[in-house]
């Protein structure tokens, strides 16, 4: 009954062959493996069985080079430098408490952290180094490097620590380095990374890291027992990150900064015709270099209990009532709605009645008959208070909306704020009362609920000179390695066009200019000789003071209570190169306070233009911008 | 119906193989993660005890039917186990960045395990089937060839590389032993070459550099280049008689990488040296030896060809995973079956052995 009915004789005869040969098969393969185990074991066993008591196989990480950051004419700005660390393996200290007096004896230390660390590391980890002292001074360094052969378990690590070449020049913009967070860890922007690495934790860095960072590298290499490195058995080099330029101008930076000195404020300056940020000044500023030495709990507590918030970046989350910046807006509105007559005169005696309010003028007394024209060049408030009454709140907010005004301009740093433009949903949404017609008269002078930011400002005046083009505005201009292979290259990015009608641009455009230009015009302390400068001031009220009380000094006011004062500009009118947004705290007005600074800035800027002028090249460099040209100074 | 020689006609002599292996791994699973068990990551030899204990149970019931109506249910099941396959590529949850597993609840299962067996069972179903013998033609093989590539393409795109290799090498092994002519294989090797630029293409660029380290480990030094060396090491210092149980100082000192998974055999010699090493080698040969023994007295083409396949994975496992930890393969990431750590490895194996001996004590009986 043995019977094998499913196979018949020849298949079987095939099949019986054919498993006695992968019978061989096996055989001969597992032979393979056990000679290779007695050469492994028995032949060469004794030579690893030393190596897996006396020697060990380590692995040790190659920290790559973070990339440098330059300014768009290449300019450095932040580097690396090496920072000396001190420390010892714990598992080769003889006498521990011997070797902690001994340091103690050459430099200064904490010797009872020290000592704990070291403890606690014996146990879990006994072969990797623990850090008794970061950033040696050259001296320290020094007096340790000396005497090292008679400390055999300590060693000198040298690390490369993030260095801002001018200290806190564009400091909110570059950001800072900090240890990784868990949930860093876990991105995947981060994945080059290991627990312990300093990442951007704000700013540029934050927003490169992924290519600033580089990839880390390593070798794999053999120690004996005493810790000596006998020789490196494989090495990974580690790569560089890549270097990022940014679009701002380090002389413009610097001439902001300087501006913004001993004041609370924000200054940004923008290329009208591509985007291209060339300053982004923010005051009080902080020093990055402070955050790679590692910032200690007294230093970081002074940075976040400062009233100033040092750590805030005013240019794109300052958020502040426009002031009379507005009236352009509500301008442009007006005469797209037909409801401007550019030429009809209405009277201004200093004050505006209106549902048995009086709402002032800022100038006593008033302006007398004003067209369109000198209300904007003198900043009539009952001028506007009458053309923002017939708009409505609605479709103010709808123009200021359109014309980029009360959200995100989109610029690559985060943190950005959109301000706010009210309308009567917003109100009854977030208040639950219905709107109040005067509010309406408050917002179309830029006061009330309004709020924007520096940056959309810039922006918004850019537009208006450069056509309607609503841009993106941009930091970075390049990102690449040595070989010049860019990964990330500037290309300007319209957001949208304003569809407004030329003329209607054109008569607020020759108003700016008349600001600057005119005898009468509030901001005619930003006029430069030889180039037309456009602008309009803005004095935003932090409240609204009684009209009684008008009287009262600036400095008698106290500091909260001190109005923003508010310039944005464009130079040259006729073909801008440069746009300006500047807001100074709690200040004073703007056509005094902020007008002056953008003079300053701006003379200085074609300063240094005028080189290229005189050689004939100025105007083609200023052809070349006009094109959306990156540089204008190369 | 059922019959008595059945347990007349038990192996148990494949049984005490498997208990003696299981015995051997669960002490070797308690020793490789001796230090690890005080930091938390505990119990892992707890849980390859229950692995076993589930295993044996399935080992059982796999026994119970006629393997015949597997025969006839060999398309549906290999298809239900492709679905549950391609289900865990578009649901399953992400470890160590591929998606493997499928989870039900309370329990995850690998498919891609699942699918070992029941394309073995599918092959050796179409090639019992074919009225030619041998010497099988390109169109003979169109059929194979797409089983074996649907699961195959899914498996690499999880990626699970070294589940995709396995599945090719245990099918061709199944095609070599059933004799195909060479004009054929040729033919399929020239496509096969020919279409891989195609398929380089279409992969993801994560996918590319996986496949680079997996075909060039010694581009990454710090990673699979340090494990050899220290595996070197681990097993060479094992010398004659082992360093004894819980003695092994390269495991203590966690410098074996994947100590309960991949280089689980490592621990082993270091710690029982090459006598120990060797017998566990003896042990799997004698299994694989058993196994085409069972073939070789198997009553037909598809229980033969059934047992062969699977005597082939275990015997590709067991080769390639000895070889990669002493450093004569590349480290491919290929555990040593029923011996590493793993719960869906060895409930599957466990399952095919079950089949294995299902054909074993069938063997005397006629098809009714």
């Amino acid at each position: 009954m043995v019977g094998r009915s499913g196979f018949d004789s020849v298949e079987t005869e095939i099949y019986q062959k054919r498993l006695t040969r992968l019978t061989f098969f096996v055989l001969i393969l597992f032979g393979v493996l056990f000679v290779r185990l007695w050469s492994l074991q028995i032949i060469n066993g004794p030579k690893y069985r030393i190596q897996s008591e006396n020697n060990r196989i380590d692995l040790r990480d190659v920290l790559p080079y973070r990339g440098s950051i330059f300014d768009k004419n290449g300019q450095l700005l932040v580097d690396n430098r090496p920072s000396f660390i001190l420390g010892a393996i714990p598992g080769e200290v003889r006498n521990l408490d011997g070797l902690i007096k001994d340091l103690g004896r050459l430099i200064e230390i904490d010797s009872l952290t020290a000592k704990e660390k070291t403890k606690s590391a014996l146990r879990w980890n006994p072969f990797n180094p623990v850090y008794i002292k970061k950033d040696l001074t050259r001296d320290e360094l020094a007096r340790i490097e000396t005497n090292i052969f008679s400390m055999p378990s300590v060693i000198i690590e040298a690390k490369p620590r993030r260095h801002c070449i001018y200290n806190t020049l564009a400091a909110h913009l570059i950001g800072y380095l900090g240890e990784i967070d868990r949930e860093q860890l876990a991105g995947q922007e981060y994945k080059e990374n290991k627990l312990g690495d300093f990442v951007g934790k704000c700013g540029i860095e934050k927003k490169w890291h992924r290519h600033l960072n580089g990839s880390r590298g390593g070798q794999q290499y053999e120690v004996d027992a005493s810790g000596r490195i006998l020789r490196v058995l494989y090495q990974k080099a580690a790569e560089p990150g890549f270097n990022v330029f940014l679009t701002i101008d380090k002389d413009l930076q610097m001439l902001a900064e300087r501006s913004l000195n001993g004041k609370v404020g924000a200054i940004v300056a923008m290329n009208p015709s591509s985007g291209e940020i060339l300053a982004i000044a923010s005051a009080p500023a902080f020093n990055p270099n402070d955050f790679a030495k590692g910032m200690d709990k007294k230093g970081w507590e002074r940075l976040i209990s400062n009233p100033h918030f040092p750590l805030q970046n005013r240019v794109i989350s300052g958020q502040y009532p426009p002031g009379s910046l507005f009236k352009v807006v509500v301008a442009l509105a007006g005469l797209e709605e037909g409801i401007i007559d550019p030429d009809e005169e209405i009277f201004c005696g200093g004050s505006y009645s209106f549902q048995g309010r009086t709402y002032r003028d800022w100038k006593e007394g008033g302006h007398g008959y004003v067209d369109l024209h000198r209300a904007l060049v003198e900043s009539c408030d009952v001028y506007f208070y009458q053309v923002g009454q017939a708009l409505g709140i609605d479709t103010i907010a709808k123009y200021a909306k359109r014309l980029g005004l009360g959200c995100l301009t989109g610029l690559e740093l985060g943190d950005e704020k959109p301000g706010l433009i009210p309308d009567r949903a917003w109100k009854l949404r977030r208040w639950h009362v219905p709107w109040q017609e005067g509010e309406t008269l408050c917002v179309s002078v830029g006061q009330s609920f309004i709020l924007v930011t520096p940056i959309q400002i810039v922006r918004f005046i850019s537009a208006l000179f450069n056509g309607g083009d609503l841009l993106r505005p941009q930091v970075t201009k390049w990102i690449g390695g040595e070989d010049k292979n860019g990964v990330f290259q500037l290309k300007p990015d319209m957001v949208r066009r304003w569809s407004l009608r030329k003329e209607n641009m054109e008569l607020v455009k020759k108003a700016l200019i008349a600001v600057v230009n005119e005898p009468h015009g509030t901001g005619k302390s930003a006029r430069l000789d030889q180039i037309r400068v456009a602008g309009k001031t803005g004095t935003a009220q932090v409240i609204a003071l009684p009209a009684e009380e008008s009287s009262v000094e600036e400095r008698d006011v106290p500091y909260e209570f001190r109005d923003h004062a508010w310039f944005a500009a464009v130079a040259p009118a006729e073909n801008p190169l440069i746009a300006l947004a500047i807001l100074i705290e709690h200040s004073g007005q703007g056509g005094s306070i902020a007008a002056p600074i953008a003079r300053d800035i701006l003379e200085s800027y074609f300063d240094k233009l005028r080189p290229e002028q005189e050689k004939g090249r100025f105007w083609e460099a200023h052809e070349r911008s006009t094109k959306l040209e990156c540089s204008i100074v190369d | 119906m059922f019959d008595r020689r059945l347990i007349n006609n038990f192996d148990w002599i494949l049984l005490a193989i498997l208990i003696l292996i299981g015995l051997l791994s669960i002490f070797n699973l308690y020793s490789a993660t001796y230090t690890i068990r005080s930091m938390g990551q505990s119990q892992i030899y707890v849980r390859q005890i229950c692995w076993f204990g589930i295993g044996f149970l399935i080992l059982l019931l796999m026994t119970t039917f006629d393997y015949h109506i597997l025969g006839r249910l060999a398309y549906p099941l290999f298809f239900i186990t492709v679905i549950f396959l391609f289900a865990s590529l578009k649901m399953g949850k992400v470890t160590h960045g591929s998606q493997r597993w499928l989870s039900f609840g309370y329990f995850s299962v690998q498919p891609s395990e699942m699918v070992k067996i029941s394309l073995v069972v599918v092959l050796a179903k179409y090639f019992s089937e074919l009225e030619r013998m041998g010497n099988y033609r390109v169109r003979d093989l169109l059929r194979p060839l797409t089983l074996i590539a649907v699961p195959f393409v899914i498996i690499v795109h999880q990626p699970d590389l070294g589940t995709a290799l396995m599945l090719l090498i245990v099918s061709f092994s199944i095609i070599i032993f059933v004799n195909v002519n060479w004009k054929s294989m040729l033919i399929f090797l020239f496509t096969a070459l020919l279409s891989a630029p195609f398929f380089w293409i279409i992969l993801e660029e994560y996918q590319k550099r996986r496949i680079i380290a997996f075909l060039r480990p010694d581009l990454d030094p710090l990673g699979a280049a340090y494990h050899v060396t220290q595996s070197k090491i681990t097993i060479g210092s094992g010398l004659l008689w082992g360093k004894g149980f819980l003695k092994g100082t390269q495991t203590r000192l966690n410098f074996l990488p994947q100590q309960h998974t991949d280089f689980s055999f490592s621990v082993l010699a270091e710690e029982w040296g090459f006598v120990g090493s060797a017998l566990l080698l003896l042990l799997y040969l004698f299994l694989i030896l058993w196994c085409l023994n069972i073939a070789k007295n198997s009553k037909d083409k598809f229980g033969a060809l059934i047992v062969v396949g699977i005597a082939a994975s275990i015997f590709w496992h067991v080769a390639i995973n000895v070889s990669m930890v002493t450093g004569l393969l590349p480290v491919v990431g290929i555990p040593l079956v029923l011996f590493s750590y793993g719960g869906s490895s060895v409930i599957s194996t466990m399952a095919a052995m079950g089949l294995i001996m299902n054909i074993s004590m069938r063997r005397f009986m006629f098809q009714e």
